[in-house]
C-alpha cells in the first residue's frame, strides 16, 4: 500500500525509504511502548525493594532473639546488657492508641460524611468538601506540635498526672488527624450509592433517616469500612504526632493515661542510637517488617472490601 | 410524631460531629496562626538561625524544605506519569498489569517510617549517598509515586476515547496520539495531582529523619550531597533537642505556622483547580 | 506536550545548575553528627565558629551517639559527637575501614537526681537513690521524708543519659517497670516540676527553677564538683575524628577546647574543662 506513491512521479528509491521509515516507525512504536512498561514496573520494584531490604536487615535478631520471644516478650531493654527485646509492650502501645484513635474519628469522619452527604445542601457541601480534603493535608508534625504545646498540659491539669504525654493525649490527636481522611473516603463511598435506592425508598414510604440507616449505609457499608480501615491503617503507621506526644514508655500500658511507645515511635526515636548492623538496628527493622506487615494486610483488606462494593454498586472503575 | 423526632435527633446528632470536627481542625490552625504571627517578620523568613536557634530566622530551613520538595518531584513526576501512561494508554488486560495495579495500592499505604528505612538502607548506606539532599529527595519521591500514578490515571481517563479514536484515525501512531493529544488534554489534572502531592511530600517528617535532615547549617545547601534543614523536622528538632526549650519553643511556632500556610495553600490550590476541572467535565 | 515540556525543562535545568554550583563553591565543608547531648554544645560553637570563619562550612546533625560514630566510620561525617566512649567492637569496625578515631573531650556533664521544690528531703547516698529507681523503696516515708507514694521518672531505655544514669548509680540494675519513661531531659524536668513526689534525673544543662537537684553521698552537683569529681555521676563527652585533625577539622575542634569554645559550653548550661 505505502508503495503505490511512485505511480504519482516519484522514484522507486523513495517508495523504499518510504517502507525503511515506516519500519523505523513501527520500531519506535514498541520502543516506546517498552520504556513505558518498564517504568510502569517501578512501583513494584520498590515494593519488592522495601520488602526485601526489610528482611534482609531483619533477619539476623531472629538468630539472637526466637521469634514467639521477640513478639510476645514483655521488656523492651535494648541497651542493656545483656539486652532484652520483647516488643509486645510496643505492639499493645499502637494497639491501644490506634483503638483510641479510633473511637475518635470513626464517629466523627463518618458522622460528617454522612452530614455531608446527606444533610447538607449543595452549596453548603460544595464548601464544606473541599475544606475538609484541604484540612487533610496537615502535616503530622503540626499536629504533633499542637499536641504538645496545648493538649498535654490541659490533660495533665486536669486528670493531675505527673505527664500530660499520654496513650489518652496520643489517641485523641491520631484519632483527629484521621478523621478527615476517613470523612472524606466515606463520602466518596456514600455518593457512589445509586440516587434509584433513595427514590425507590421514598416511594416506600420511608423518611430520610430510615433512608439512610435502612437503605444507604447497608449500600455504603463496605466503601465505609473500607475507609475505615484506610484509617486505622494510617493512624498505625504514624510517626511523629506519637514520637511528640505519647511519652515514650516501653511498657505494657495498664490504662489511657499512662505513657506508652507505639513501634512507629520507637523506630524513629532508638534509630539514631542504635549501633549500624548490631541487634539493636537489626530489632528496630524487625519492628519496622512488622508495621509493614500489619499495614499490608490492612490495604489488601480494604482492597478487597471496596472491590466487592463497587462490584455490588456496579461501578467498573 | 415519633419518627419525626427520631430523625431529628439523627440530623442534629450528624451536624454535631461534623460540627466537632471542623472546631478541632480549626482550632489547631487558628492555634497555630495566632501564636505563630507574632513571630513571623521579614528577619525571621530572611536570615539564618542565630545563638543557639534561639533567635534569629529561618531562612535555610525553608530553602531546604523547597529543594526537598523539588528533588523528589524530578524524581516522582516522569516515573509516576510514565506508570500512568503505561497503564492507562498501552496495558494489555492481564496479571502483570493486576499486580502493577495492587503494589501502587499497598505502597500508597506504606507508613511513611518505613520510607525512611528503606532510604536509610538503600540511599544513605547501599549506594553511598550518605544524609543528603539527593538521599532524601529520592525517599520522598518514592513516597509521592502512588500519589502521582493514581492522579495521573484519574486524569488520563477522564480523557475522552473519541478524542484518541479521532487521532488514531487521522493515521497518527499511538505514541504521537498520546504526545500530541492526550497527555495535553491530560495536563490540568495531571498537574493538580502534582501539586496535591507537593503538598503532603513538603510536611511529610519521618521520611527525611535518617536521609536528609540537619539539624544545623548556615547557608543554602550547596550540593545535592549535602544534607539540608527542613520545616517539619525543624520544628520536631526545636521541640526535642536543644537546651533552651522555651527560647526554642517560640522559633516553632514560627516555623509551624509558615509549614501550616504553605501545605494548606498549596493543596487548596490543587483542590480548587480539581474542583474546577470536575465541574467543567461535568 | 508543548505546555509539559514548559513545565519540565524548567526542572533540568535546575538540577543542573545545582550540581554545578557543587564544583564551584570552594568553601571548606565539615559535617557534625551524633549524640543529641553534645547536639547544643555542637550547634553553638559551630554557629560562632563560622561567624569568625566565613569560608568553612559547617552542618551539625544529631541522631545519636551510635549514628555519629557509624557515620564517622562510613566516612560519610568528620566529627562525631558521642555522650558515651567509643566501643572496642566500633574500634575493630573502624580499623577494618581504614579509619583510626581519636576522642577529644570537649565538655562534662553532671547528672542531676532531681525531686520537685517542695520535697523536704535534700539528700541521698547513691544507695538509696539506687533503691528508689529498682522499685525496693517505693514510699518517702522510708527515706524520713513526708508519706506519699514515689513516682519515678526516667528518661527512656534507649537515650544516652538512662545509659550514663544506669553505669554510674544503677549498677546496670533494671530500672523498675512502673517508672515513667520520658523521652528527653525537658520533658524530665517538666514531670518533675509538675509532680509534688516525683524523683527524676537530667543533664546539668536542663535544671531549671522549678526543680531541685539532690546531694548524692553528701556532694550537690556543680560546676566545681563536677570539675574536681566529687560529684560521682559524671560523664564526659567527646568530640570524636578520624585520626589527626587537620585544616578545618582542626581549627573547629581546637576553636571549642579555647577558652571562647569553652565559654559557650557552659553558656549551654554544661561544664566547662577550664
Amino acid at each position: 500500500m505505502a508503495c503505490l506513491s511512485w505511480k504519482r512521479g516519484r522514484g522507486p528509491s523513495s517508495c523504499r525509504a518510504q517502507f525503511l521509515g515506516e519500519h523505523m516507525a513501527r520500531v519506535k512504536e514498541k520502543l516506546y511502548e517498552w520504556i513505558f512498561a518498564a517504568l510502569a514496573f517501578s512501583s513494584l520494584v520498590f515494593l519488592i525493594g522495601i520488602v526485601w531490604v526489610l528482611c534482609k536487615e531483619s533477619l539476623p535478631i531472629f538468630s539472637r532473639v526466637p521469634l514467639g520471644s521477640f513478639l510476645f516478650g514483655k521488656f523492651w531493654y535494648p541497651t542493656y546488657c545483656p539486652p532484652e527485646f520483647g516488643i509486645l509492650p510496643l505492639i499493645l502501645s499502637s494497639v491501644w492508641v490506634t483503638l483510641g484513635a479510633m473511637v475518635v474519628c470513626v464517629p466523627l469522619g463518618v458522622g460528617s460524611a454522612l452530614y455531608l452527604n446527606e444533610v447538607a445542601n449543595f452549596r453548603q457541601r460544595q464548601i464544606l468538601k473541599p475544606m475538609i480534603e484541604i484540612l487533610a493535608s496537615i502535616p503530622s508534625v503540626v499536629y504533633g506540635f499542637f499536641g504538645v504545646v496545648l493538649v498535654t498540659p490541659f490533660l495533665q491539669k486536669v486528670f493531675s498526672l505527673p505527664t500530660g504525654m499520654t496513650a489518652l493525649n496520643a489517641s485523641f490527636i491520631l484519632g483527629l488527624m484521621a478523621t478527615p481522611t476517613v470523612c472524606s473516603l466515606a463520602e466518596d463511598a456514600l455518593s457512589y450509592v445509586p440516587r434509584s435506592f433513595r427514590e425507590a425508598s421514598f416511594a416506600v414510604g420511608a423518611d430520610r433517616w430510615q433512608t439512610l440507616i435502612k437503605v444507604v449505609i447497608p449500600a455504603a457499608g463496605s466503601g465505609i469500612s473500607t475507609a475505615i480501615i484506610l484509617g486505622m491503617s494510617r493512624a498505625i503507621g504514624e510517626t511523629m504526632t506519637v514520637l511528640m506526644v505519647a511519652g515514650g514508655a516501653a511498657v505494657i500500658p495498664k490504662t489511657l493515661l499512662e505513657p506508652v511507645r507505639p513501634m512507629t515511635a520507637a523506630i524513629a526515636a532508638e534509630m539514631g542510637e542504635a549501633p549500624m548492623g548490631g541487634d539493636h538496628y537489626h530489632a528496630l527493622f524487625a519492628i519496622a517488617f512488622i508495621l509493614f506487615i500489619i499495614t499490608f494486610v490492612f490495604n489488601i483488606v480494604a482492597e478487597i472490601i471496596s472491590r466487592r462494593f463497587r462490584i455490588k454498586l456496579g461501578i467498573s472503575r | 410524631m415519633k419518627r419525626d423526632i427520631i430523625q431529628k435527633i439523627g440530623f442534629f446528632s450528624l451536624f454535631l460531629s461534623i460540627l466537632i470536627t471542623f472546631s478541632f481542625l480549626g482550632m489547631i490552625v487558628y492555634f497555630i496562626f495566632s501564636r505563630g504571627l507574632p513571630v513571623i517578620s521579614w528577619d525571621f523568613l530572611t536570615q539564618p538561625p542565630r545563638n543557639a536557634m534561639t533567635e534569629g530566622g529561618v531562612a535555610p530551613v525553608i530553602i531546604g524544605t523547597v529543594y526537598l520538595t523539588l528533588g523528589s518531584m524530578i524524581f516522582a513526576v516522569p516515573l509516576g506519569l510514565a506508570c500512568a501512561v503505561y497503564l492507562c494508554e498501552y496495558s494489555p488486560k492481564s496479571f502483570v498489569v493486576n499486580v502493577i495495579r495492587i503494589s501502587i495500592n499497598n505502597l500508597a499505604g506504606v507508613p511513611s517510617v518505613v520510607f525512611g528505612l528503606f532510604g536509610l538502607a538503600v540511599f544513605v548506606k547501599f549506594f553511598g549517598f550518605g544524609v543528603s539532599l539527593l538521599s532524601g529527595s529520592l525517599t520522598l519521591g518514592i513516597l509521592a509515586l502512588p500519589l502521582i500514578i493514581s492522579a495521573s490515571q484519574e486524569a488520563l481517563i477522564a480523557v475522552p476515547y473519541s478524542i484518541r479514536e479521532a487521532s488514531l484515525s487521522l493515521g497518527a501512531t499511538q505514541w504521537q496520539t498520546i504526545r500530541r493529544i492526550v497527555l495535553p488534554t491530560a495536563f490540568p489534572g495531571i498537574l493538580t495531582g502534582v501539586i496535591l502531592s507537593i503538598g503532603r511530600v513538603a510536611g511529610e517528617t519521618a521520611p527525611i529523619l535518617f536521609t536528609a535532615a540537619a539539624f544545623y547549617k548556615r547557608g543554602y545547601p550547596k550540593s545535592i550531597f549535602s544534607e539540608v534543614m527542613a520545616l517539619p523536622y525543624h520544628i520536631y528538632a526545636l521541640m526535642t533537642e536543644g537546651a533552651h526549650p522555651d527560647k526554642q519553643r517560640a522559633i516553632a511556632y514560627g516555623c509551624s505556622l509558615i509549614l501550616l500556610f504553605l501545605v494548606l495553600s498549596i493543596s487548596g490550590v490543587a483542590i480548587f483547580l480539581r474542583q474546577q476541572q470536575r465541574s467543567y467535565h461535568g | 506536550m508543548k505546555r509539559t515540556e514548559r513545565f519540565i525543562m524548567p526542572l533540568l535545568a535546575g538540577v543542573v545548575i545545582l550540581s554545578l554550583t557543587s564544583t564551584a563553591c570552594l568553601a571548606e565543608k565539615v559535617v557534625i553528627a551524633g549524640s543529641t547531648t553534645v547536639l547544643p554544645i555542637a550547634q553553638k560553637t559551630a554557629e560562632v565558629f563560622m561567624d569568625d570563619n566565613p569560608s568553612v562550612d559547617i552542618s551539625v546533625r544529631g541522631g545519636g551517639s551510635s549514628v555519629g560514630i557509624a557515620a564517622l566510620i562510613d566516612g560519610t561525617c568528620d566529627i562525631a559527637d558521642a555522650s558515651r566512649a567509643i566501643k572496642e567492637t566500633e574500634i575493630q569496625k573502624a580499623a577494618a575501614n581504614g579509619k583510626d578515631p581519636v576522642a577529644h573531650i570537649v565538655a562534662m556533664d553532671g547528672i542531676a537526681v532531681v525531686v520537685n521544690k517542695a520535697n523536704p528531703i535534700s539528700k541521698l547516698s547513691r544507695k538509696q537513690v539506687r533503691d528508689i529507681f529498682t522499685g525496693k523503696v517505693s514510699d518517702w516515708s522510708q527515706l524520713g521524708g513526708k508519706p506519699g507514694k514515689i513516682v519515678v521518672v526516667s528518661r527512656d531505655t534507649s537515650s544516652g543519659t538512662f545509659e550514663a544514669f544506669g553505669e554510674l548509680v544503677m549498677n546496670k540494675e533494671k530500672v523498675l517497670p512502673g517508672a515513667l519513661m520520658q523521652a528527653s531531659n525537658q520533658a524530665v524536668a517538666q514531670s518533675v516540676a509538675l509532680t509534688p513526689s516525683a524523683i527524676g534525673y537530667v543533664g546539668l544543662g536542663f535544671m531549671s527553677g522549678d526543680i531541685k537537684a539532690l546531694e548524692i553521698e553528701g556532694v550537690s552537683p556543680s560546676r566545681e564538683t563536677v570539675i574536681s569529681g566529687e560529684y560521682a555521676v559524671t560523664r564526659p563527652l567527646f568530640m570524636y575524628s578520624n585520626g589527626k585533625p587537620e585544616g578545618a577539622i582542626k581549627d573547629y575542634l581546637e576553636f571549642v577546647k579555647s577558652r571562647e569554645g569553652q565559654r559557650l559550653v557552659e553558656e549551654q548550661g554544661y561544664v566547662g574543662l577550664r
